[in-house]
């Protein structure tokens, strides 16, 4: 073998490459491949199951002609209000469990991450048992006091409740550590140089703990956006968020190019939302790292 | 101890225990108004814990502090006029160079502009150049980290700085810049300083008066010339740094005997009711070869080692009568021409030496 063969393939035998290997190519086959062909499939003729056609930006065209965008506007206003409902439920919570619970903090983790080990499905059926006419809701109420809170099934608020419910550890986990990166010398140095609790909070904890509330706001922001469950369980016909069109075009439509324009749009909003962010938000320069 | 009663600060049998533990015990102390005070002590001592009371992150659990006569022991931290530097100097990453100087100011609601005057004044008098003021506070040098957590502390006009050893993390040659520095900001200012340290040579250089700690408590308190001429134990005398110790117990009214082989030493003067406890003598009053031959203290041994130690040498020598190593030093210019493994002399004058009975 010549000595230029050698340096060709040399790369190839770095430990590192070697054993980055089968993850990358499972993640090439199983993540970029399949991403990859719904790009494809979105430039198709429409109903085509085939990525060998003359590229067109017909389903483009019919999907901004048709009234998607009312999908798209309820999926970003919930996740937002997900987001924005969150934050102030899990802060208080986040902060305890960082400074306060001590050696209760491992319980309360356990206690907020065990239900995860349930399939999401179930956990909002069991809302739904909940929340429905003559549920559990309902008929404590009308034994209780007399009264009917009859309907919160099947609305945008049980929604609401669904999304906040099923996406609580993903805000909290990242809060948690956020806070806990914060130095307790720092809120001393504060303390001593005059702040009062909630000049701590504001001046010292709040701008630290950020990388935790961004990455703890941006995790649940893009989950609660490609959601669907919860507004087909506990939404039932009240609203039709995006990913509900996705799924209906690739099955009950059978319309895989559309589906994929659709699932092409969800992504690039996706992106833009969280590059926008991080162009304008430097984690780094945040925490003082540079 | 030398008091007097203009007591700017005054501690009056403060305790700390934590659960079983006592951290601080006792400690009664009066600090005055001005001067630059040092709490020394061994890790363990109890000094971080006095500091943090002192500050008010912590409570004590027993006596009283008093600033000016006023009780300080219930005033959250955030209430007293009192600041300290941390030995971490906790300056905020996330803010620049002016805000971490003016955050005292922009917490009392002083204004932007005054603010900025005061920032900009303190840059100025410690040495750091204007233009850091909107400078990231992790871009700065350890030196000028040091300088921006003092001016950030001074600019509130504190009644007392406190310092929680914050130079130990620097090397040693920036360490003596920034110790002679600092004293000069104290005289500059008019402060009073209070610091605590583990290094006693570190609280020489700077301080009025010292307190060395141990164990929770004060073991002596005085200038550092009574500290270094009159240690009030072997404790005190060997945290100085490296000394002859002999263990001995009285002979006569003018002499002792050395527990260990029965030599006897002259003694400047033996205190009251004095039985047993320690002859201490420094190595740099030790004498070595003919200028010991004629003193009345003498030694004979072997020099065992030398050590340059810059300006002087330091000998060590292991005696005939017991196997024991002594420390001699002398300066350069010594007459004195000895060598490993030469039989020597070694002597002191008795007023040279200290008695202690612990």
């Amino acid at each position: 073998m010549s000595a230029s063969a050698n340096d060709q393939v040399s790369w190839l035998r770095q430990p590192g490459v070697l054993a980055a290997l089968p993850a990358a190519i499972f993640l090439l086959l199983g993540f970029a491949g399949p991403l990859v062909m719904v790009f494809g499939y979105s430039f198709m003729p429409a109903r085509s199951f085939s990525l060998l056609q003359a590229p067109t930006l017909e389903n483009y065209v019919s999907v901004v002609s048709e009234s998607y965008y009312i999908s798209f506007a309820w999926s970003v206003s919930l996740a937002a209000l997900t987001v924005l409902l969150l934050f102030p439920i899990c802060y208080p919570v986040a902060y305890g469990m960082a400074r306060l619970f001590g050696k209760w903090a491992n319980l309360v983790t356990v206690l907020i991450a065990v239900p995860l080990l349930i399939s999401e499905n179930i956990r909002l059926f069991g809302w739904v048992l909940v929340l429905v006419k003559n549920g559990i809701l309902d008929g404590s109420l009308q034994t209780l006091f007399g009264a009917s809170a009859s309907g919160p099934l099947y609305s945008v608020p049980a929604i609401v409740l669904g999304l906040v419910y099923v996406y609580l550890p993903f805000m909290l986990f990242p809060l948690v550590i956020g806070i806990s990166m914060v130095p307790d010398t720092l809120k001393e140095a504060a303390s001593d140089l005059g702040a009062s609790r909630w000049q701590i909070f504001r001046e010292i904890e709040l701008p630290l703990s950020m990388p935790g509330i961004l990455i703890g706001g941006i995790l649940t922001f893009i989950l609660a956006l490609g959601s669907l469950a919860e507004s087909k369980i506990l939404g039932g016909q009240a609203i039709v968020m995006i990913a509900d069109d996705i799924e209906s075009a690739f099955t009950f439509a059978q319309n895989w190019p559309k589906g994929s324009v659709l699932s092409v749009l969800l992504i690039g909003l996706s992106g833009l939302i969280v590059f926008a962010l991080f162009r304008r938000i430097d984690l780094d320069q945040i925490i003082g790292r540079r | 101890m030398s008091e007097d009663g203009s007591a700017f600060l005054e501690l009056d049998g403060i305790t700390k225990k934590f659960g079983s533990f006592t951290a601080v015990r006792d400690i009664s102390l009066k600090i005055r108004e001005g001067e630059f005070f040092t709490l020394v002590g061994p890790s363990g001592s109890g000094k971080t814990t006095m500091i943090r009371m002192l500050v008010g992150m912590e409570r004590p659990t027993g006596g009283e502090m008093r600033l000016q006569g006023k009780v300080l022991n219930d005033v959250p931290a955030n209430k007293r006029p009192t600041c300290m530097v941390f030995q971490s100097l906790a300056l905020f990453p996330h803010k620049s160079v002016g805000e971490n100087i003016e955050f005292s100011l922009k917490i009392a609601g002083v204004d932007p502009i005054r603010r900025r005057r005061r920032a900009e004044e303190l840059l100025a008098q410690l040495r750091l150049p204007v233009e850091y003021y909107d400078k990231g506070v992790n871009q700065c040098s350890g030196g000028e980290r040091q300088r921006i957590a003092l001016a950030r502390a001074l600019a509130f006009d504190p009644q007392i700085l406190f310092f929680d050893e914050p130079l130990s993390a620097l090397d040693f040659r920036l360490r003596k810049t920034l110790e002679k520095e600092l004293k000069d900001i104290h005289k500059e200012t008019g402060k009073t300083f209070v610091y605590i340290t583990h290094s006693l040579e570190e609280a020489m250089v700077m301080s009025d008066r010292i307190a060395i700690m141990r164990d929770g408590g004060i073991v002596q308190v005085g200038s550092p010339q009574e500290i270094y001429n009159r240690p009030v134990n072997k404790f005190v005398a060997q945290f100085m740094g490296e000394v002859n110790t002999i263990a001995v117990e009285k002979a006569s009214a003018r002499t002792v005997r050395a527990t260990a082989d029965g030599s006897t030493f002259q003694v400047p003067g033996m205190p009251a009711g004095f039985e047993t406890g320690f002859l201490i003598i420094r190595p740099e009053v030790m004498k070595i070869g003919k200028a010991a031959e004629k003193l009345k203290n003498k030694v004979k041994g072997v020099v065992f080692n030398d050590y340059a130690l810059g300006s002087r040498i330091q000998y060590q020598v292991r005696s005939d009568a017991r196997d024991e190593h002594w420390l001699v030093e002398r300066l350069q210019d010594d007459p004195y021409e000895g060598h490993v493994d030469d039989k020597v002399t070694i002597g002191w004058q008795p007023a040279d030496s200290i008695l202690v009975s612990e």
